[in-house]
């Protein structure tokens, strides 16, 4: 659906994105992850054809950026990073706009569907600029989307937003991508990109990473398993490392931690060793690194 | 077509919000009929006494060129009088448009609703015909409804039937639906331009004012007597006006890129 080569974008003197290469697929929802300032906001605009790209190509629902700009703003919904609204028009008014500048067949049903699914109906009369910051969020959620879009930009859809307001919008995109949407997703919040997306892209001017969430925590990690014991030491250590499928073992207070592979199929042995060894088993559990981990790290290297 | 009436819509649903568009849009034109049609009243009486003191200081080839045959010295005061506002009637399709254009982009800046606006397949054509539109439907209505309004006030003031047909003849009527509509497309071309150039949508409210500028160059002018708006100066006008237009529309839509307003703007 999305598909990139080489996109690469340069303000005067700033290298905003720096060769991006990535294809993301149909129904597929990608996080966009990347520090301040590392070019998300540079290549969405540049997706949604809102900016040229001043090196590279890219190809959007099949149509070409630069050349069908308004086949690919006719397919796509963005929400953008800072969604302005017509103040001192009402929020309903809002909304039939955008759905008549998106040659919307049925105007009003479509403003009425998406008022009503984000909560926003009962205040259709009230005018936008009296909207808090969750519902005027809301209501740019609504506008992206009033066209059915098959792919959808959201550039920082739960930014600013309370900790309420961002579970139902993020509920929201969860049920987009049920639809089958595509959506390409930036965001700070790491977790939301865990939970929500099939890949992830750590990005920053050009990307470092692309992968499941999974295999971004293995791959950067190994996949670690805590054994508590009654008592730990160098000597049940020792017989762990002698195990060719151990990578590294640490001893932490009662603990071993245990770094391997495949835990699906080495924790049966390992325990098996241990006991045999002596030692007594109390806890085996697996040492989740979160995404944030993996994600400074990725970062911090750069 | 149904997106330029769209954006046509939403700019009047915005824009007649805001007091001062509805000030200039409403009181301007007002003030500026008032004015010849109280010169009318006040010379109304005129007798041949004052007539004959006028004749000498009124310069011949003015009134020669602005006075029909038969219209006495007094009456051809009143004529050179009124038609003396003609300039200023033309303030009218220039300064609504400013005003209405500057804040029609401004606000979308400062909204932060260009962005959105921007991704939605609209054409930049359509775009700008409907910004351009918005704000040159009401300056031709405000003209036409200054003119209505002065035209009627004066049928009321005056009954000498050849002094009305001299007051309201076809300078004016080229003025007021030729030139008219011509200085008010001028102005939303030039206001247009300068606010997807400036990086300050306060400056580019005050820089596209700069337009009324030759509208005044031209009143002061006339009044001071450097040229006479007679019919062949008024068709001349037209011309040139028709020319620049031209231009600087064609320089506006080359001049308003998505891409630079939407960086540029911040
Ligand atoms: N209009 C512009 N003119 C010049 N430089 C720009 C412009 N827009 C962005 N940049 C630069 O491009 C780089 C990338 O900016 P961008 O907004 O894409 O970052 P981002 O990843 O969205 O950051 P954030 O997480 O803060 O939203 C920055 O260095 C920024 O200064
Ligand atoms: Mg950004």
């Amino acid at each position: 659906m999305i598909h990139t080569e080489n996109l690469t974008k340069r303000f005067k003197d700033i290298l905003a994105v720096d060769g991006l290469s990535l294809d993301v697929a149909e129904g597929e929802v990608f996080g966009f992850l990347g520090p301040n300032g590392a070019g998300k906001t540079t290549t969405v605009r540049m997706l949604a054809c809102l900016i040229g790209p001043t090196g590279g190509a890219a190809t959007v629902n099949g149509f070409v950026v630069g050349k069908q700009d308004t086949d690919i703003r006719r397919n796509v919904g963005v929400l953008t990073e800072t969604p302005g609204m017509y103040d001192n028009l009402s929020a309903e008014y809002n909304l039939r706009i955008f759905a008549e500048l998106y040659e919307v067949k049925d105007v009003t049903g479509q403003v009425e569907k998406y008022l009503k699914m984000l909560g926003l109906w009962e205040r259709r009369f009230d005018t936008a600029g009296t909207f808090s910051k969750g519902m005027k969020q809301k209501l740019a959620i609504a506008r992206a989307l009033l066209h059915e879009p098959r792919i959808l930009f959201l550039d920082e859809p739960t930014a600013g937003l309370d900790p309420e307001a961002a579970r139902l919008v993020r509920d929201f995109i969860a049920e987009l991508k049920k639809e089958g949407r595509t959506i390409f997703l930036c965001t700070h919040n790491l977790d939301e990109a865990d939970r929500l997306c099939d890949r992830i892209g750590v990005f920053k001017t050009h990307m470092l990473v692309v992968d499941t969430p999974a295999n971004l925590r293995r791959t950067m990690f190994g996949r670690k398993v805590v054994f508590h014991l009654r008592e730990a030491g160098e000597g049940s250590a020792g017989v762990l490392r002698t195990m060719p499928f151990v990578r590294e073992v640490k001893v932490v207070e009662n603990k071993l931690l245990v770094t391997v592979d495949d835990p699906e199929t080495h924790n049966p042995e390992i325990i098996r060793a241990l006991v045999n060894s002596g030692a007594e088993v109390q806890f085996v559990g697996e040492l989740r690194h979160s995404l944030e981990d993996v994600y400074l790290q990725l970062v911090k290297n750069v | 077509m149904n997106k330029i009436k769209t954006i046509i819509r939403k700019e009047w649903a915005e824009v007649f919000k805001n007091r001062m568009v509805i000030f200039t849009v409403a009181f301007l034109p007002l003030l500026l009929t008032a004015l010849p049609l109280g010169i009318i009243f006040a010379t109304r009486d005129a007798s041949s006494r004052t007539g004959e003191a006028l004749d000498s200081q009124l310069p011949s080839e003015m009134t020669q060129s602005m006075c029909p045959e038969g219209v006495n010295s007094a009456e051809c005061f009143q004529i050179f009088m009124v038609s003396q506002f003609m300039m200023m009637f033309m303030i009218v399709p220039v300064a609504i448009p400013v005003t209405i254009a500057a804040y029609s982009i401004v606000g979308e800046k400062t909204t932060r609703s260009l962005e959105p606006l921007l991704a939605t397949p609209i054409t930049t054509i359509e775009l700008l015909v409907g910004k351009c539109l918005a704000a040159v439907i009401p300056a031709v209505l405000a003209t036409y409804a200054a003119f209505g309004l002065f035209a009627l006030g004066s049928w009321l003031l005056v009954a000498n039937k050849m002094l009305l047909s001299a007051l309201l003849d076809a300078r004016w009527l080229i003025a007021i639906f030729i030139v008219g509509p011509l200085l008010a497309l001028m102005s939303v071309a030039f206001a247009l331009m300068v606010s997807s150039r400036v990086s300050d949508p306060r400056v580019a409210e005050q820089v596209s004012m700069v337009i009324i500028v030759p509208v005044l160059v031209g009143l002061f002018g006339q009044m001071a007597g450097l040229f006479v708006l007679n019919k062949q100066v008024i068709s001349s006008v037209a011309v040139v006006m028709l020319a620049l237009d031209a231009l600087l529309v064609y320089l506006a839509t080359r001049v308003f890129q998505r891409e630079s307003i939407l960086t540029r703007w911040k």
